[in-house]
């Protein structure tokens, strides 16, 4: 039971939960906006990454405004065998991450489970022309003809998108890579592992420091796992880390270099009235995330997400239950492995509302100013493009009424996992397994 | 013209420029770099009109190529017409220093500032002045930050309505939202600085200073370290109290320990910039902070410090502020946790020995000395060790081997074999440092015991060491203190100590040169091929494969070969294979030898 979480992350039979799942290759693993939101890139399973982009207001089409069609797509990793180790790393992209612009090329980090790599996507739109030994045909001109010299001139052309490889950062973890998060300095970025975090230089790829080390001397003491790491939006010096505990721990770089030592500690103590078997699973923190404001932290678990004010560690500011129907079912879920989705969590750009994924293809929505919260579906059944989205309700126990689903008939191998708010419009991106939505406000 | 007897010469320029757009990475590289003979044959006018123009767009390539890029045009200005022409470079520059790629940027400012010296002043103000000026309005962190290092170079040589223009740019950039760009601006702030009148150092870059020392990013606030360094350098000493010392006082104790640490790595620039008054008043018990300082790394780049602090204190108060205020913390770091502050604090400890003279040295430093010669870091000791010749000045040899070699000589006779090999690898180090006479005196009676040891890798290491010290001390010492001895260990009971002859005589033959090779070696060596021990015997054999190059071919013939031909029909399986081997080795030589002769 308990073995699942702290068993060595490194063991080569860590994935079979997910096979069990699916073993197509374009299951999406990812989703992120970059900073304008112009951009959205997902990852999948296959090692590939798509990025698309905002379709540009026209005219004649108001309503297409908001449409993302692919920009690029390439394969950003490639699947490996660590032949010292005996291990298989596969492919799967565990995390996005945009850089902020700096020229008119798009930079952002993408990871597997060991190394991260920095992409480059560029256009072209121009191609240089004319040589001395071809002729426009590309036949070879005999030298005795060349009386000139020609130099080539640039034609524009179709626009082209490249996508290229900067940087490659490996080498550097021992277990399994879970996040990556760019500094506000711009010029660093940390990697995060089960049990280390490392800090890298955006230029450097072979050196990182390494920040966070909770690897016990004897690994059979090992109790607790990094689960998720973010930087704050602002402040260079201070980032979070969570664990399978349900604990978060903040962290000030500028105390030391190491920072095994957390300068604040946020617990929720437990209630010993709901104490039982699958507890510690459950509280185990799947997701991380700074408020765009940097002044909270919401964090989901299993059944819940929680939002943390920075200057209170005792207890949550606000808890949110996503299904609390699920409950009652966790043997099964313990059983058929679900029990163990990390689900992520997001902010919208304001703050105001954090969205989270459930099973069924559902998704919820909570509003932190009116308390008002809603479970929405992604599916291509039930949603046509441009159609308005029907709540949904979850029906527990007693009578069904119409409209609403029981929990037993809840399919839980159509889980939303992934989701991604644009940083300022209502847009939102939901991927379901391998398809990915994207929903907007209604346009007035 | 070129039309009659075109074609042999145009054809290899014909392939450069064809190659600048290679699929090969190599071969545009090439051609980049040759870009100076296209030029040269395209000529003044078409590089201008034609060249230049296609290399301003060519910036999606390889970053290797766009640096080798980048580097040409800093030299291109003859290639163009002249300095008349020369701002006909900046268009691909411009678009250089605006790619991604740090080096690439970097280069190109350097490309920049070479050929902004090529420009006349007026065509600075007409050509240079608005580059810069885009540059540092452009909408991408790239191109500002490739600004800040543009001010310097023309500032000094522009009008005044223009100087006030670049330092609002400036002042501007300062400020930016991105922190690349302060960062950038920070680094800059000191080179800046250096160009600009008194006044206008006084009113505009002070301001800035302060801003950029008080940045929320750290980052930002540790490269302001620096400039503060160079601006105080520029100030004259009655300023230096109110406008720059509260803000590197300010930054001595950033709460940051990275900004601490920059602090630290400059502190004898810091130290020489601010003069001996502050020095005493705010620098001493700044630098005594650092050395206690909460964070290892920090304490590292003061510990490394220490040495040249000292030496630059104010003559008049030096031995007191070291005394009272320095030596203190130093105590404390000698027994520090972390190594890495002890490892830089040994490298630079010995050094104060020279300042403090003799006997502060006896009686506040040796104890030290000894305590980190002690350490259970090899690199404390080492570091100690290899400095030994500074204190030896100071106190004189006989102090020193009193006091310190009672220390080494622990080590030597360490029970943990490791701690001695690594006392071994210091031997000819120490050897070079204490001279022949105090080497033979103490310490060589224990290169020899160590040759006797009972771990084989400390037998080895020893052997190695004597060939080491015969390097230093000659082949005459060789032959008086080491050889006797260890022919002597040819008689000993044990054959371990019998094969121990045999691996020094192969470690020592070639420093020692025929002469003693063939006149007392090689006997010994010749007697042992009977040893009863077969081990012996056949290191017989690779010893006398191994000495045969040294030995003139006389001894070959008459003494070793017929030795060799007998260990060949040796009982002996491993004796007959290494004598046989010895043979075809020795008469290769000897045909060499021979031949070598005729």
């Amino acid at each position: 039971m308990f073995t699942r979480i702290i068993r060595d992350p490194a063991s080569p039979t860590e994935e079979v939960s997910a096979l069990l799942c699916s073993v197509a290759a374009d299951i999406i693993s990812t989703v992120e906006f970059n900073s304008t939101g112009e951009l959205l890139a997902t990852g999948d399973k296959g090692g590939r990454v798509v990025v698309f982009q905002r379709e540009q207001e026209s005219k004649n089409q108001p309503h297409r405004r908001g449409e993302y069609n692919v920009y690029s797509t390439f394969q950003s990793h490639e699947p490996e065998f660590d032949y010292l180790k005996s291990l298989e790393i596969e492919e799967k992209i565990n995390k996005i991450r945009w850089l902020p612009q700096q020229n008119a090329a798009y930079f952002l980090l993408s990871t597997n489970d060991k190394t991260v790599k920095l992409w480059k996507i560029s256009e072209r739109d121009k191609r240089p022309e004319g040589y001395n030994l071809k002729d426009e045909d590309g036949r070879i001109r005999d030298p005795a003809t060349i009386t000139t010299l020609r130099v080539p001139v640039l034609q524009p052309m179709d626009l082209m998108v490249e996508a290229t490889p900067r940087r490659v950062f490996s080498n550097a973890h021992t277990y399994h890579i879970n996040s990556i998060s760019v500094n506000s300095d711009y010029e660093t970025f940390m990697s995060t592992d089960d049990l280390r975090i490392n800090l890298w230089n955006l230029e450097i790829t072979n050196r990182s420091f390494n920040i966070v080390d909770i690897k016990p001397a004897n690994m059979e003491e090992l109790t607790e796992v990094i689960t998720a790491a973010e930087f704050h939006p602002h402040q260079c010096n201070t980032f979070v880390y969570s664990s399978s505990k349900g604990s978060i721990r903040l962290c000030d770089m500028r105390a030391s270099a190491l920072c095994d030592n957390h300068s604040k500690f946020f617990e929720e103590p437990e209630d010993p009235s709901n104490r039982s078997f699958f507890s510690e699973i459950i509280s185990s923190i799947s997701d991380v995330k700074f408020s765009h404001s940097g002044r909270y932290l919401m964090t989901r678990d299993y059944l819940t997400v929680k939002v943390w004010d920075l200057n209170m560690e005792s207890k949550p500011l606000e808890t949110y239950q996503v299904h609390d129907y699920l409950r009652s079912k966790l043997c099964s879920l313990y059983e058929n492995d679900c029990i163990f989705d990390k689900f992520e969590c997001v902010w919208n750009g304001s703050d105001s509302v954090i969205m989270t994924g459930s099973y069924n293809n559902f998704f919820r929505m909570f509003d932190r100013n009116t308390k008002r919260d809603v479970t929405l579906e992604a599916s291509r059944e039930n949603s046509k493009p441009r159609a308005i989205l029907k709540p949904r309700k979850v029906c527990v126990g007693g009578k069904r009424r119409k409209d609403e689903i029981s929990v037993d008939s809840l399919d839980f191998s159509k889980k939303i996992i992934h989701t991604a708010w644009h940083p300022s419009e209502n847009i939102i991106a939901v991927a379901a397994t391998n398809n990915l939505y994207i929903f907007q406000d209604k346009v007035n | 013209m070129a039309g009659a007897e075109g074609d042999d010469s145009l054809y290899p320029i014909a392939v450069l420029i064809d190659e600048l757009r290679n699929e090969d990475v190599q071969l545009r590289l090439n051609s980049i770099k040759k870009l100076s003979t296209i030029a040269l044959a395209l000529g003044v006018e078409r590089t201008r009109t034609e060249l230049l123009p296609f290399l301003t767009d060519t910036i999606y390539d390889e970053d290797e190529v766009l640096l080798a890029l980048a580097e040409q045009l800093g030299s291109f200005t003859v290639l163009v017409g002249g300095p008349e022409f020369v701002h006909c470079l900046l268009p691909p520059l411009e678009s250089l220093a605006t790619v991604e790629e740090t080096v690439v940027r970097d280069k190109a400012v350097e490309s920049l500032q070479k050929i902004s010296q090529e420009h006349s002043p007026v065509d600075l103000e007409v050509h240079f002045v608005p580059l810069v000026k885009r540059l540092a309005s452009g909408d991408w962190f790239t191109s500002r930050t490739s600004a800040c290092g543009l001010f310097s170079v023309c500032y000094p040589r522009v009008s005044s309505t223009v100087k006030a223009e670049i330092r609002q740019h400036f002042r501007t950039l300062c400020s930016d939202d991105t922190p690349m760009v302060r960062r950038a601006a920070s680094s800059k702030l000191g080179e800046f600085a250096k160009v600009l009148e008194l006044d206008y150092v006084k009113s505009d870059i002070i301001p800035l200073f302060t801003a950029l020392a008080s940045d929320e990013q750290d980052s930002v606030r540790l490269l302001a370290v620096e400039a503060g360094v160079s601006i105080a350098t520029l100030l004259p000493q009655e300023d230096l109290e109110d406008l720059v010392m509260p803000t590197l006082r300010q930054a001595a104790e950033d709460k940051s320990w990275r900004v601490r640490y920059m602090v630290a790595d400059k502190f004898s620039e810091l130290q020489k910039a601010v003069g001996p008054e502050i020095t005493k008043n705010d620098l001493v018990p700044a630098f005594q902070n650092l050395l206690k300082d909460c964070e290892a790394e920090v304490r590292t780049a003061a510990a490394n410090k220490v040495k040249v602090f000292c030496e630059s204190l104010p003559e008049d108060s030096r031995e007191t502020i070291i005394m009272t205020h320095i030596l203190p913390c130093v105590k404390e770091l000698v027994s520090d946790t972390n190594q890495h502050v002890k490892s830089a604090l040994a490298s630079v400890i010995m050094g104060l020995s020279t300042i403090l003279g003799k006997d502060n040295t006896v009686e506040h430093l040796l104890p030290l000395f000894l305590v980190q010669l002690k350490d259970e870091y090899p690199e404390v000791r080492l570091n100690i060790i290899s400095n030994l010749d500074c204190v030896n000045e100071v106190i004189g040899i006989r102090q020193l081997s009193q006091s310190l070699l009672p220390a080494i000589v622990e080590l030597a006779e360490d029970a943990k074999w490791r701690v001695r090999l690594a006392i071994i690898e210091y031997m000819p180090l120490l050897a070079g440092q204490l001279g022949v006479e105090f080497f033979d005196e103490k310490l060589n009676s224990l290169c020899m015991a160590w040759l006797i040891d009972h771990v084989y890798a400390i037998r080895e290491a020893a052997t190695c060491n004597l060939m080491k010290l015969v390097e230093k001390f000659g082949a005459e010492w060789a032959q008086n203190t080491i050889v006797p001895k260890v022919l002597g260990m040819a008689n000993d009971s044990n054959y371990l100590h019998r094969m121990t002859t045999l691996f020094c005589i192969n470690a020592l033959s070639e420093v020692c040169g025929q002469e003693i090779t063939t006149k007392h070696m090689l006997p010994v060596v010749l007697k042992m091929s009977t040893d009863q021990v077969a081990n012996v015997r056949f290191n017989v054999a690779r010893c006398l494969q191994k000495i045969g190059p040294v030995l003139d071919s006389s001894a070959l013939q008459a003494d070793v070969k017929p030795v060799l031909e007998k260990l060949a029909t040796d009982q002996d399986m491993d004796v007959k294979y290494f004598a046989l081997e010895a043979i075809s080795v020795i008469t290769l030589i000897n045909g060499h030898t021979v031949y070598d002769s005729m």
